[in-house]
């Protein structure tokens, strides 16, 4: 039977493709038993041909009402069901022939509003199956009158069944039958109204997203573009601007990160804590800062005193080595982490007693020390300075 | 700068570079840094073009940009190093999403450097490029430790290692890895070391051949984890 139904999706393509899937219904109603099977191969075989066609779907409004209509038709169905089961046949009498005239009223609407402009093309040229112009319209036409056939015949039974009270068995049978008209008139139709449905859905996110990330990119991108061309003159303003919008930029990427946001509070692990002192470096000193960084983990008390004094060594290389890039590398161990900051400035004697760079430098060194740590600073003229800074972890926040 | 050690006859050959970036103004930007320093044998911004450009020309080194439509500068190295393995990668990126860096140096990639780079530097990682050495930007250095460093036990979870030969960094590698994470070149790294830069090189390559080979595939989940810096 699966071969059968292949067989048909083939055969679609030519004229004999709706006599082929009628005789199909034939010998499934014949047979009886596995209904359902065939009927769910069938329901793909026209959803996959009607796919291609998705580009001239029904607009928003167009779609609302058949959606209605396609809720009135699920639920005929479904009541047809419930009055098998459980509900006098006499009472149900009323139910299929609305549902019946139901489904006719439905059936030319539907097919309206699906092919509107193809089918009364149709019309007008020849009954039914006169023209051979299009293979999609004459489906949908066959698959309407199929399953109009179909809902009579079961219609028919129910009300010839209902007298004599003995025939439940055909009672089921004929409502089987009716739910399988329902199914071929009206599946192909509720598969692309759902899937309709859901890409309008997805359009509407996909709208909204953009909508987004216009604001965000007005706020940040556009603004300093703005500022770009008014600094133009000055490079070191360009590149720093140019820099504190591309890390906006990529936080917000591949972070999710709001621009601007990130405030101290927030900052919970040595990652943040190297991104904050990168930006608040580049922003308030000309210089560009790569920074490198090697594991992750929890801040502890430790390691955010180890951070401050990579911090104040990122500021004083910023600050005197006259270099353009300050180069700070992180890597977190499981015995230590340790920070190393590199200039490649003008640099200075470390022997030599200074004010300036030398003080700072202690000062680094007292503030490690004080917390279990070592620092060691590698200088000379114009050699350019590193800085290292080792914290070991205790057993505290580690990963 | 590299040092010339091509078949030393007189002044090395000009290194013959092609250019593939969708970014015009890129690549004319590219144009302008190399200057006189190499040939540019041509550019492309599409990968299909840049496929059969390269094969036609043959240059010595491709320097590509990791992000592009039709599957970005990966397409184009693994084409190439279908038909061509003699072309030399090096790739450009903005991106600095270990992802992408990953991923285009285990395409085949001998480097990655980002397009901040200035013109010197980077007509330095095109020699080197095409002398078949490896350049590791700090960053790349910093995602090879990162990578190769939840290693016994850090990571918590054992991944069983086929061949550990591939799957480790020796000591000295790490060293190395090190100390170009931390903004050294390798002629300093040399001299920290005491080693000579041909060792360095030779570490560097080493490390660069693990990342290529590398079956654990812990290095492309890591990588897709990770999402910057």
């Amino acid at each position: 039977m699966a071969g059968g139904v292949a067989g048909g999706l083939s055969a679609r393509f030519g004229i004999d493709a709706n006599l082929i899937r009628f005789a199909f219904v034939l010998v499934a109603l014949g047979a009886g038993t596995g209904l359902a099977a065939y009927v769910v191969a069938w329901l793909v075989i026209p959803a996959e041909g009607t796919s291609t066609s998705i580009g001239r779907r029904a607009l928003a409004d167009r779609r609302t009402v058949g959606l209605a209509l396609a809720f009135v038709t699920a639920l005929g169905a479904v009541v047809l069901v419930l009055g098998a089961i459980g509900l006098s046949f006499a009472v149900n009498l009323v139910w299929p022939v609305s549902i019946a005239v139901a489904g006719l009223v439905l059936v030319w609407r539907g097919a309206d509003a699906e092919e509107r402009t193809h089918l009364s093309e149709l019309m007008g040229r020849a009954p039914l199956i006169g023209s051979a112009e299009s293979r999609t319209r004459r489906a949908t036409v066959a698959r309407v009158v199929v399953g109009v056939v179909l809902v009579a015949v079961g219609l028919g039974a129910l009300v010839a069944s209902a007298h004599p009270s003995v025939a439940t068995v055909r009672a089921v049978l004929a409502v089987n039958v009716v739910i399988v008209g329902f199914l071929v008139a009206f599946g192909p139709w509720w598969l692309r109204l759902a899937r309709d449905l859901a890409m309008e859905r997805r359009e509407r996110v996909r709208n909204e997203e953009r909508a987004n990330m216009a604001a965000a990119v007005h706020d940040s991108v556009l603004q300093t573009l703005a500022l770009i061309q008014r600094a133009a003159g000055d490079q070191g303003e360009v590149t720093r601007l140019a820099r504190a919008q591309e890390r906006e930029l990529r936080a917000w990427l591949f972070e999710g990160r709001a621009p601007g946001s990130f405030n101290e509070a927030e900052v919970t692990t040595v990652s943040q804590a190297v991104a904050v002192i990168v930006r608040d470096v580049e922003a308030s000193h000309r210089v560009a800062v790569e920074s490198v960084l090697v594991g992750d983990c929890e801040l502890t008390g430790e390691l955010r005193a180890l951070l401050a004094a990579g911090r104040e060594a990122t500021v004083n290389a910023a600050k005197w080595s006259g270099a353009p890039v300050v180069s700070i590398f992180v890597e977190v161990e499981p015995s230590q982490v340790s920070v190393f900051v590199r200039d490649r400035g003008q640099g200075f004697d470390p022997d030599a007693v200074g004010p300036d760079r030398r003080g700072i430098a202690e000062s680094i060194r007292t503030r490690m020390t004080r917390h279990g740590g070592s620092a060691v600073i590698r200088s000379a003229p114009d050699q350019g300075t590193e800085i290292e800074l080792i914290m070991p972890r205790t057993g505290a926040g580690r990963e | 700068m590299s040092d010339s050690k091509g078949p030393g006859n007189g002044p090395r050959r000009k290194v013959r570079v092609f250019l593939v970036d969708d970014h015009h103004l890129f690549l004319s930007g590219v144009r302008a840094e190399l200057g006189d320093a190499v040939e540019v044998v041509g550019d492309a911004d599409e990968v299909g073009a840049a496929i059969e450009l390269i094969g036609e020309r043959v240059p010595d080194v491709v320097l590509v940009d990791v992000h592009m439509p039709d599957g970005g500068g990966q397409a184009v190295i693994e084409a190439i190093g279908r038909s061509h393995p003699e072309v030399r990668f090096l790739a450009l990126s903005v991106s600095d999403a270990a992802e992408d860096v990953i991923g285009v140096i285990r395409a085949g990639a001998r480097g990655y450097v980002t397009k901040t780079i200035s013109g010197p530097e980077l007509t330095d990682a095109v020699e080197r490029v095409a002398d078949g050495d490896a350049v590791f930007s700090p960053r790349l250095a910093g995602f090879v430790l990162d990578a190769f460093a939840s290693d016994p036990g850090a990571a918590g979870g054992a991944v069983p290692s086929f061949d550990p030969e591939l799957d480790q960094l020796t000591p000295r590698e790490r060293e190395v890895l090190r100390l170009i994470a931390r903004g050294y070149a390798y002629k300093e790294v040399a001299r920290q070391l005491s080693i000579s830069i041909k060792t360095v090189e030779s570490h560097v390559s080493a490390v660069l051949r693990k990342l290529q080979l590398s079956s654990r595939h812990q290095l492309t989940r890591w990588a897709t984890e990770r999402r910057l810096l």
